[in-house]
Protein backbone atom coordinates (compact mmCIF):
# COMPACT_ATOMS: atom_id res chain seq x y z
CA UNK A 1 0.00 0.00 0.00
CA UNK A 2 1.67 3.00 -0.74
CA UNK A 3 0.80 6.68 0.20
CA UNK A 4 -1.09 8.13 -2.48
CA UNK A 5 -3.55 5.20 -2.02
CA UNK A 6 -4.11 5.57 1.30
CA UNK A 7 -4.50 9.20 1.08
CA UNK A 8 -7.37 8.85 -1.44
CA UNK A 9 -9.11 6.20 0.68
CA UNK A 10 -8.92 8.82 3.71
CA UNK A 11 -10.63 11.95 1.23
CA UNK A 12 -13.18 9.09 0.29
CA UNK A 13 -14.28 8.37 3.49
CA UNK A 14 -14.34 11.87 4.39
CA UNK A 15 -16.25 13.21 1.24
CA UNK A 16 -18.43 9.99 2.16
CA UNK A 17 -19.08 10.67 5.45
CA UNK A 18 -19.87 14.24 4.81
CA UNK A 19 -22.16 13.60 1.21
CA UNK A 20 -24.46 11.29 3.63
CA UNK A 21 -24.76 13.85 6.48
CA UNK A 22 -25.35 16.58 3.78
CA UNK A 23 -28.30 14.37 2.35
CA UNK A 24 -29.74 13.90 6.27
CA UNK A 25 -29.89 17.88 7.00
CA UNK A 26 -32.10 17.70 9.87
CA UNK A 27 -29.96 15.75 11.95
CA UNK A 28 -26.57 17.77 10.38
CA UNK A 29 -28.36 20.76 12.51
CA UNK A 30 -29.49 18.87 15.75
CA UNK A 31 -25.88 19.71 17.80
CA UNK A 32 -25.26 23.90 16.92
CA UNK A 33 -29.24 23.74 17.05
CA UNK A 34 -28.89 22.30 20.76
CA UNK A 35 -25.88 24.74 21.29
CA UNK A 36 -27.91 27.65 20.31
CA UNK A 37 -31.39 26.70 22.41
CA UNK A 38 -29.43 26.21 25.73
CA UNK A 39 -26.72 29.04 25.51
CA UNK A 40 -29.82 31.18 24.63
CA UNK A 41 -32.07 30.10 27.57
CA UNK A 42 -29.50 30.78 30.21
CA UNK A 43 -29.62 34.61 30.00
CA UNK A 44 -33.98 34.23 30.17
CA UNK A 45 -32.96 31.81 33.69
CA UNK A 46 -30.61 34.07 35.50
CA UNK A 47 -31.61 37.59 34.71
CA UNK A 48 -29.80 40.51 32.43
CA UNK A 49 -27.06 41.28 34.83
CA UNK A 50 -24.52 41.85 32.47
CA UNK A 51 -21.47 41.61 34.50
CA UNK A 52 -22.57 38.40 36.30
CA UNK A 53 -23.46 36.53 32.43
CA UNK A 54 -19.89 37.91 31.41
CA UNK A 55 -18.41 36.06 34.25
CA UNK A 56 -20.28 33.03 33.21
CA UNK A 57 -19.74 33.39 29.80
CA UNK A 58 -16.86 31.26 29.27
CA UNK A 59 -18.51 28.39 31.16
CA UNK A 60 -21.39 28.76 30.05
CA UNK A 61 -20.73 28.20 26.17
CA UNK A 62 -17.72 25.97 26.65
CA UNK A 63 -20.01 23.49 28.81
CA UNK A 64 -22.74 23.47 26.53
CA UNK A 65 -20.27 22.95 23.72
CA UNK A 66 -19.04 19.89 24.89
CA UNK A 67 -22.57 18.69 25.32
CA UNK A 68 -23.72 19.20 21.85
CA UNK A 69 -20.64 17.33 20.90
CA UNK A 70 -21.37 13.99 23.48
CA UNK A 71 -24.93 14.27 21.51
CA UNK A 72 -23.41 13.79 18.37
CA UNK A 73 -21.06 11.42 19.03
CA UNK A 74 -22.80 8.15 18.47
CA UNK A 75 -22.99 9.40 14.56
CA UNK A 76 -19.82 8.55 14.05
CA UNK A 77 -19.73 4.85 13.74
CA UNK A 78 -23.32 3.85 14.67
CA UNK A 79 -24.73 4.14 11.56
CA UNK A 80 -22.29 1.66 9.34
CA UNK A 81 -21.79 -0.56 12.47
CA UNK A 82 -26.05 -1.27 11.79
CA UNK A 83 -25.74 -1.24 7.95
CA UNK A 84 -22.53 -3.93 8.04
CA UNK A 85 -20.40 -0.73 6.34
CA UNK A 86 -18.25 -1.16 9.33
CA UNK A 87 -17.52 -4.35 8.58
CA UNK A 88 -15.90 -3.34 5.34
CA UNK A 89 -13.99 -1.17 6.56
CA UNK A 90 -12.04 -2.94 8.89
CA UNK A 91 -11.45 -5.71 6.63
CA UNK A 92 -10.49 -3.36 3.47
CA UNK A 93 -6.60 -3.31 3.04
CA UNK A 94 -6.37 0.25 4.00
CA UNK A 95 -4.90 0.86 7.61
CA UNK A 96 -8.26 1.43 9.91
CA UNK A 97 -6.55 3.92 12.17
CA UNK A 98 -6.27 6.16 8.75
CA UNK A 99 -10.01 5.25 7.93
CA UNK A 100 -10.85 6.09 11.75
CA UNK A 101 -9.47 9.78 11.55
CA UNK A 102 -11.33 10.22 8.47
CA UNK A 103 -14.81 9.28 9.90
CA UNK A 104 -13.77 11.81 13.10
CA UNK A 105 -12.58 14.25 10.93
CA UNK A 106 -16.16 14.45 9.00
CA UNK A 107 -17.48 14.48 12.52
CA UNK A 108 -16.03 17.21 13.58
CA UNK A 109 -16.41 19.33 10.40
CA UNK A 110 -20.42 18.28 11.19
CA UNK A 111 -20.77 18.72 14.50
CA UNK A 112 -17.34 20.62 15.58
CA UNK A 113 -17.13 23.64 13.18
CA UNK A 114 -20.57 25.08 13.15
CA UNK A 115 -20.10 25.48 17.10
CA UNK A 116 -17.19 28.09 16.57
CA UNK A 117 -19.25 29.82 14.11
CA UNK A 118 -22.35 30.30 16.09
CA UNK A 119 -20.13 31.01 19.50
CA UNK A 120 -19.35 34.14 18.64
CA UNK A 121 -22.94 36.07 18.55
CA UNK A 122 -23.34 33.81 21.49
CA UNK A 123 -20.51 35.10 23.57
CA UNK A 124 -21.52 38.34 22.50
CA UNK A 125 -24.90 37.91 23.90
CA UNK A 126 -23.92 36.60 27.13
CA UNK A 127 -21.55 39.90 27.77
CA UNK A 128 -18.34 38.09 27.27
CA UNK A 129 -15.72 41.08 26.92
CA UNK A 130 -14.82 42.00 23.45
CA UNK A 131 -11.07 41.12 24.01
CA UNK A 132 -11.99 37.48 25.07
CA UNK A 133 -13.73 36.46 22.02
CA UNK A 134 -10.46 35.39 19.85
CA UNK A 135 -9.43 33.10 22.65
CA UNK A 136 -12.96 31.74 22.69
CA UNK A 137 -12.38 31.19 19.51
CA UNK A 138 -9.21 29.07 19.53
CA UNK A 139 -9.96 27.33 22.42
CA UNK A 140 -13.06 26.24 20.56
CA UNK A 141 -11.01 25.29 17.56
CA UNK A 142 -7.91 23.28 19.55
CA UNK A 143 -10.71 21.92 22.06
CA UNK A 144 -13.14 20.23 19.77
CA UNK A 145 -10.81 18.56 17.56
CA UNK A 146 -10.02 16.76 20.99
CA UNK A 147 -13.85 15.84 21.93
CA UNK A 148 -14.61 14.36 18.77
CA UNK A 149 -11.30 12.71 19.12
CA UNK A 150 -11.93 11.08 22.49
CA UNK A 151 -15.50 10.38 22.04
CA UNK A 152 -14.64 8.30 19.07
CA UNK A 153 -12.52 5.92 21.27
CA UNK A 154 -15.58 5.80 23.83
CA UNK A 155 -17.98 5.13 20.45
CA UNK A 156 -15.92 2.69 18.93
CA UNK A 157 -16.06 0.67 22.62
CA UNK A 158 -19.91 0.97 22.71
CA UNK A 159 -20.76 0.54 19.44
CA UNK A 160 -21.72 -3.26 19.96
CA UNK A 161 -24.06 -2.12 22.89
CA UNK A 162 -27.88 -1.89 22.79
CA UNK A 163 -27.74 0.90 25.00
CA UNK A 164 -24.54 1.79 25.17
CA UNK A 165 -25.35 5.96 25.44
CA UNK A 166 -24.96 6.37 29.45
CA UNK A 167 -21.58 3.95 28.81
CA UNK A 168 -20.52 6.29 26.47
CA UNK A 169 -21.07 9.32 28.65
CA UNK A 170 -19.69 7.71 32.28
CA UNK A 171 -16.89 6.91 29.33
CA UNK A 172 -16.23 10.19 27.92
CA UNK A 173 -16.87 12.55 30.13
CA UNK A 174 -14.04 12.28 32.48
CA UNK A 175 -11.40 12.58 29.74
CA UNK A 176 -13.06 15.54 28.38
CA UNK A 177 -12.55 17.27 32.13
CA UNK A 178 -8.95 18.53 31.34
CA UNK A 179 -9.97 20.14 28.14
CA UNK A 180 -12.91 22.11 30.06
CA UNK A 181 -10.71 23.55 32.90
CA UNK A 182 -7.88 24.79 30.27
CA UNK A 183 -10.24 26.18 28.09
CA UNK A 184 -12.65 27.67 30.42
CA UNK A 185 -9.68 29.35 32.54
CA UNK A 186 -8.04 30.82 29.03
CA UNK A 187 -11.27 32.46 28.16
CA UNK A 188 -11.60 33.76 31.93
CA UNK A 189 -7.80 35.04 31.96
CA UNK A 190 -8.25 36.86 28.73
CA UNK A 191 -11.10 38.33 29.68
CA UNK A 192 -9.30 39.88 32.82
CA UNK A 193 -6.80 40.83 30.16
CA UNK A 194 -4.33 38.26 31.64
CA UNK A 195 -1.73 36.58 29.25
CA UNK A 196 -2.89 33.13 27.82
CA UNK A 197 -0.40 31.27 26.40
CA UNK A 198 0.04 29.03 28.90
CA UNK A 199 -3.61 27.29 28.35
CA UNK A 200 -3.40 27.21 25.09
CA UNK A 201 -0.09 25.66 24.57
CA UNK A 202 -1.44 22.75 26.95
CA UNK A 203 -4.31 22.68 24.55
CA UNK A 204 -2.51 22.33 21.58
CA UNK A 205 -0.52 19.85 23.21
CA UNK A 206 -3.31 17.56 24.15
CA UNK A 207 -4.92 18.24 20.39
CA UNK A 208 -1.51 16.17 19.38
CA UNK A 209 -1.87 13.70 22.04
CA UNK A 210 -5.35 12.79 21.00
CA UNK A 211 -4.89 13.08 16.62
CA UNK A 212 -1.63 10.92 17.51
CA UNK A 213 -3.26 7.92 19.84
CA UNK A 214 -6.98 8.33 19.66
CA UNK A 215 -6.98 6.81 15.88
CA UNK A 216 -4.83 3.97 17.07
CA UNK A 217 -7.02 3.20 20.20
CA UNK A 218 -10.26 3.25 18.45
CA UNK A 219 -9.22 1.36 15.36
CA UNK A 220 -8.29 -1.35 18.37
CA UNK A 221 -11.60 -0.50 19.98
CA UNK A 222 -13.68 -1.51 17.01
CA UNK A 223 -11.89 -4.90 15.97
CA UNK A 224 -12.90 -5.73 19.59
CA UNK A 225 -16.58 -4.43 19.31
CA UNK A 226 -16.70 -6.22 16.42
CA UNK A 227 -15.75 -9.57 16.88
CA UNK B 1 6.35 -6.09 2.05
CA UNK B 2 6.32 -5.02 -1.41
CA UNK B 3 8.44 -8.31 -2.28
CA UNK B 4 6.35 -10.11 -0.48
CA UNK B 5 2.94 -9.20 -2.44
CA UNK B 6 4.60 -9.94 -5.76
CA UNK B 7 5.81 -13.31 -4.06
CA UNK B 8 2.10 -14.30 -3.08
CA UNK B 9 1.33 -12.74 -6.69
CA UNK B 10 3.22 -15.29 -8.54
CA UNK B 11 2.02 -18.16 -6.52
CA UNK B 12 -1.28 -20.06 -7.63
CA UNK B 13 -3.92 -18.94 -4.99
CA UNK B 14 -4.54 -21.87 -2.40
CA UNK B 15 -6.27 -21.19 0.56
CA UNK B 16 -5.88 -23.72 3.52
CA UNK B 17 -7.31 -23.85 6.67
CA UNK B 18 -6.05 -26.23 9.68
CA UNK B 19 -7.78 -27.57 12.91
CA UNK B 20 -9.98 -23.98 12.91
CA UNK B 21 -12.57 -23.98 16.26
CA UNK B 22 -14.67 -21.04 17.20
CA UNK B 23 -16.68 -20.66 20.19
CA UNK B 24 -19.70 -17.85 20.68
CA UNK B 25 -20.35 -17.35 24.22
CA UNK B 26 -20.38 -20.58 25.79
CA UNK B 27 -21.29 -22.53 22.88
CA UNK B 28 -18.51 -24.54 20.77
CA UNK B 29 -19.58 -23.69 17.33
CA UNK B 30 -16.81 -26.50 15.35
CA UNK B 31 -13.68 -27.37 16.28
CA UNK B 32 -11.03 -29.22 14.34
CA UNK B 33 -12.16 -27.91 11.02
CA UNK B 34 -9.75 -28.64 7.79
CA UNK B 35 -10.17 -28.01 4.29
CA UNK B 36 -8.02 -26.32 1.28
CA UNK B 37 -9.45 -25.13 -1.89
CA UNK B 38 -7.53 -24.08 -4.88
CA UNK B 39 -7.84 -22.07 -7.62
CA UNK B 40 -11.26 -22.33 -9.65
CA UNK B 41 -12.93 -24.09 -6.72
CA UNK B 42 -15.89 -23.13 -4.44
CA UNK B 43 -16.52 -24.24 -0.97
CA UNK B 44 -20.45 -24.59 -0.07
CA UNK B 45 -20.98 -24.40 3.66
CA UNK B 46 -23.75 -26.11 4.78
CA UNK B 47 -25.59 -26.39 7.79
CA UNK B 48 -28.84 -25.65 10.16
CA UNK B 49 -29.88 -21.84 11.38
CA UNK B 50 -27.19 -21.08 14.17
CA UNK B 51 -24.53 -23.69 13.35
CA UNK B 52 -21.80 -20.96 12.63
CA UNK B 53 -21.99 -20.36 9.28
CA UNK B 54 -21.53 -17.02 9.44
CA UNK B 55 -18.91 -17.29 12.12
CA UNK B 56 -16.71 -19.15 10.47
CA UNK B 57 -17.26 -16.82 6.80
CA UNK B 58 -16.30 -13.72 9.32
CA UNK B 59 -13.26 -15.71 11.06
CA UNK B 60 -12.09 -16.35 7.54
CA UNK B 61 -11.91 -12.58 6.56
CA UNK B 62 -10.14 -11.35 9.86
CA UNK B 63 -13.00 -10.27 11.55
CA UNK B 64 -13.52 -12.49 14.04
CA UNK B 65 -10.74 -14.25 16.57
CA UNK B 66 -10.63 -18.58 15.79
CA UNK B 67 -9.91 -20.02 19.55
CA UNK B 68 -7.40 -22.56 17.54
CA UNK B 69 -6.22 -23.40 14.21
CA UNK B 70 -4.59 -21.41 11.07
CA UNK B 71 -5.92 -20.28 7.85
CA UNK B 72 -3.05 -20.00 4.86
CA UNK B 73 -2.84 -18.22 2.18
CA UNK B 74 -0.28 -19.04 -0.85
CA UNK B 75 1.55 -21.07 1.93
CA UNK B 76 1.57 -18.31 4.62
CA UNK B 77 -0.11 -17.75 7.89
CA UNK B 78 -2.66 -14.78 6.98
CA UNK B 79 -1.96 -13.59 10.22
CA UNK B 80 1.75 -12.68 9.72
CA UNK B 81 0.40 -11.15 6.03
CA UNK B 82 -3.00 -9.76 6.80
CA UNK B 83 -2.75 -6.60 4.29
CA UNK B 84 -1.56 -9.01 1.44
CA UNK B 85 -4.80 -10.95 2.70
CA UNK B 86 -7.36 -8.74 2.90
CA UNK B 87 -6.08 -6.89 -0.49
CA UNK B 88 -7.47 -10.62 -2.09
CA UNK B 89 -10.41 -11.00 -0.34
CA UNK B 90 -14.15 -9.89 -1.25
CA UNK B 91 -16.71 -10.23 1.07
CA UNK B 92 -20.67 -9.19 1.12
CA UNK B 93 -22.20 -10.64 4.75
CA UNK B 94 -25.50 -10.73 5.70
CA UNK B 95 -26.15 -6.99 5.77
CA UNK B 96 -25.43 -5.11 2.39
CA UNK B 97 -22.90 -2.73 3.87
CA UNK B 98 -23.96 0.01 1.46
CA UNK B 99 -25.39 3.31 2.39
CA UNK B 100 -28.96 3.97 1.72
CA UNK B 101 -28.06 7.75 0.90
CA UNK B 102 -25.89 7.26 -1.48
CA UNK B 103 -26.77 6.24 -4.98
CA UNK B 104 -25.97 2.63 -6.20
CA UNK B 105 -22.60 3.97 -8.35
CA UNK B 106 -21.25 6.14 -5.15
CA UNK B 107 -21.64 3.01 -3.17
CA UNK B 108 -19.31 0.92 -6.18
CA UNK B 109 -16.84 3.76 -6.60
CA UNK B 110 -16.45 3.93 -2.85
CA UNK B 111 -15.54 0.52 -2.29
CA UNK B 112 -13.17 0.87 -5.67
CA UNK B 113 -11.80 3.45 -3.49
CA UNK B 114 -11.21 1.47 -0.68
CA UNK B 115 -9.85 -1.43 -1.93
CA UNK B 116 -7.51 -3.07 -4.36
CA UNK B 117 -10.24 -2.32 -7.98
CA UNK B 118 -9.84 -4.06 -11.17
CA UNK B 119 -8.41 -1.36 -13.58
CA UNK B 120 -10.80 -2.13 -16.82
CA UNK B 121 -13.77 -2.20 -14.99
CA UNK B 122 -15.81 0.54 -13.99
CA UNK B 123 -18.64 1.03 -11.45
CA UNK B 124 -20.88 1.41 -14.66
CA UNK B 125 -19.67 -2.25 -15.54
CA UNK B 126 -20.34 -4.06 -12.75
CA UNK B 127 -24.00 -2.41 -12.14
CA UNK B 128 -25.00 -3.16 -15.75
CA UNK B 129 -23.83 -6.87 -15.17
CA UNK B 130 -26.44 -7.17 -12.33
CA UNK B 131 -28.82 -5.46 -14.66
CA UNK B 132 -28.80 -2.12 -12.21
CA UNK B 133 -27.82 -0.01 -15.17
CA UNK B 134 -31.28 2.32 -15.22
CA UNK B 135 -30.43 2.71 -11.43
CA UNK B 136 -27.86 3.52 -10.92
CA UNK B 137 -27.83 7.44 -10.22
CA UNK B 138 -31.20 6.29 -7.81
CA UNK B 139 -30.50 6.57 -4.05
CA UNK B 140 -30.65 2.98 -2.40
CA UNK B 141 -33.08 3.69 -0.02
CA UNK B 142 -35.48 3.67 -2.93
CA UNK B 143 -34.44 0.53 -4.52
CA UNK B 144 -35.85 -2.58 -3.27
CA UNK B 145 -34.54 -5.36 -1.11
CA UNK B 146 -33.50 -7.56 -4.00
CA UNK B 147 -31.96 -4.38 -5.93
CA UNK B 148 -29.96 -3.06 -3.01
CA UNK B 149 -28.46 -7.00 -2.91
CA UNK B 150 -27.35 -6.96 -6.47
CA UNK B 151 -25.63 -3.23 -5.30
CA UNK B 152 -23.89 -5.20 -2.49
CA UNK B 153 -22.76 -8.05 -4.88
CA UNK B 154 -21.88 -5.67 -7.65
CA UNK B 155 -18.93 -4.63 -5.25
CA UNK B 156 -17.39 -8.05 -5.89
CA UNK B 157 -16.70 -7.30 -9.47
CA UNK B 158 -15.04 -4.42 -9.29
CA UNK B 159 -12.32 -5.33 -6.22
CA UNK B 160 -9.66 -7.67 -8.31
CA UNK B 161 -9.87 -10.45 -5.35
CA UNK B 162 -9.39 -13.99 -5.79
CA UNK B 163 -11.38 -15.30 -2.96
CA UNK B 164 -14.94 -14.07 -2.14
CA UNK B 165 -16.53 -15.00 0.88
CA UNK B 166 -20.28 -14.71 0.45
CA UNK B 167 -23.11 -15.14 3.20
CA UNK B 168 -26.64 -16.03 1.33
CA UNK B 169 -25.90 -14.03 -1.56
CA UNK B 170 -28.82 -15.48 -2.77
CA UNK B 171 -31.37 -14.11 -0.08
CA UNK B 172 -33.53 -11.65 -1.87
CA UNK B 173 -32.65 -11.80 -5.62
CA UNK B 174 -35.64 -13.26 -7.87
CA UNK B 175 -34.90 -15.92 -10.12
CA UNK B 176 -33.75 -13.83 -13.21
CA UNK B 177 -31.22 -12.16 -10.76
CA UNK B 178 -30.29 -15.89 -9.72
CA UNK B 179 -29.23 -16.99 -12.96
CA UNK B 180 -27.51 -13.88 -13.87
CA UNK B 181 -25.15 -14.03 -10.26
CA UNK B 182 -24.67 -17.44 -10.87
CA UNK B 183 -23.20 -16.28 -14.81
CA UNK B 184 -20.85 -14.42 -12.74
CA UNK B 185 -19.58 -16.87 -9.57
CA UNK B 186 -18.74 -19.39 -12.96
CA UNK B 187 -16.92 -16.44 -14.62
CA UNK B 188 -14.91 -15.93 -11.36
CA UNK B 189 -14.05 -19.51 -11.16
CA UNK B 190 -12.63 -19.73 -14.96
CA UNK B 191 -10.80 -16.58 -14.06
CA UNK B 192 -8.45 -18.93 -11.29
CA UNK B 193 -10.50 -17.47 -8.44
CA UNK B 194 -12.03 -18.76 -5.31
CA UNK B 195 -15.17 -19.03 -4.02
CA UNK B 196 -16.51 -19.97 -0.30
CA UNK B 197 -20.52 -19.17 -0.14
CA UNK B 198 -23.11 -20.10 2.33
CA UNK B 199 -26.49 -20.28 1.17
CA UNK B 200 -29.78 -22.15 1.90
CA UNK B 201 -31.19 -22.10 -1.77
CA UNK B 202 -29.51 -24.95 -4.33
CA UNK B 203 -26.88 -23.32 -6.44
CA UNK B 204 -25.65 -24.22 -9.82
CA UNK B 205 -21.82 -23.95 -10.69
CA UNK B 206 -21.52 -26.15 -14.00
CA UNK B 207 -18.96 -28.09 -14.67
CA UNK B 208 -17.22 -26.39 -11.53
CA UNK B 209 -15.64 -28.64 -8.36
CA UNK B 210 -18.02 -28.12 -5.77
CA UNK B 211 -16.53 -28.69 -2.03
CA UNK B 212 -19.13 -29.23 1.09
CA UNK B 213 -18.59 -28.80 4.52
CA UNK B 214 -21.46 -29.26 7.02
CA UNK B 215 -21.28 -27.60 9.93
CA UNK B 216 -23.17 -28.71 13.19
CA UNK B 217 -23.97 -32.33 12.25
Amino acid sequence: MNQPRVLSAYMMLLRRDVTLAYRNRAELANPPLFFVLVVSLLPLGIGPDSALLGKIAPGAVWVVALLATLLSLDNIFRSDFEDGALELLLISPQPMPVLVLAKVTAHWLIAGLPLLIFALPLALMLYLPWRALPVLIATLALGTPVLSLIGAIGVALTVGLRRGGLLLALLVLPLYIPVLIFATSAVSAAAAGLPVSGQLAIMAALLILALTLAPLAAAAALRIALN
Amino acid sequence: MNEALSDMDAAAPRLEVRGLACTRGERLLFTDLNFSLAAGQALLIEGPNGSGKTSLLRLMCGLGLADAGEIRWCDRDVDDYRTEFLTDIAYVGHANGIKLDLTARENVDFTRALGCPRPQLAAAGALAALELKRLEDTPCRKLSAGQRRRVALARLLVLNARLWLLDEPLSALDARAVLRFEALLRAHLDDGGLLILTTHRPIDLGQYEVKRIVLGA
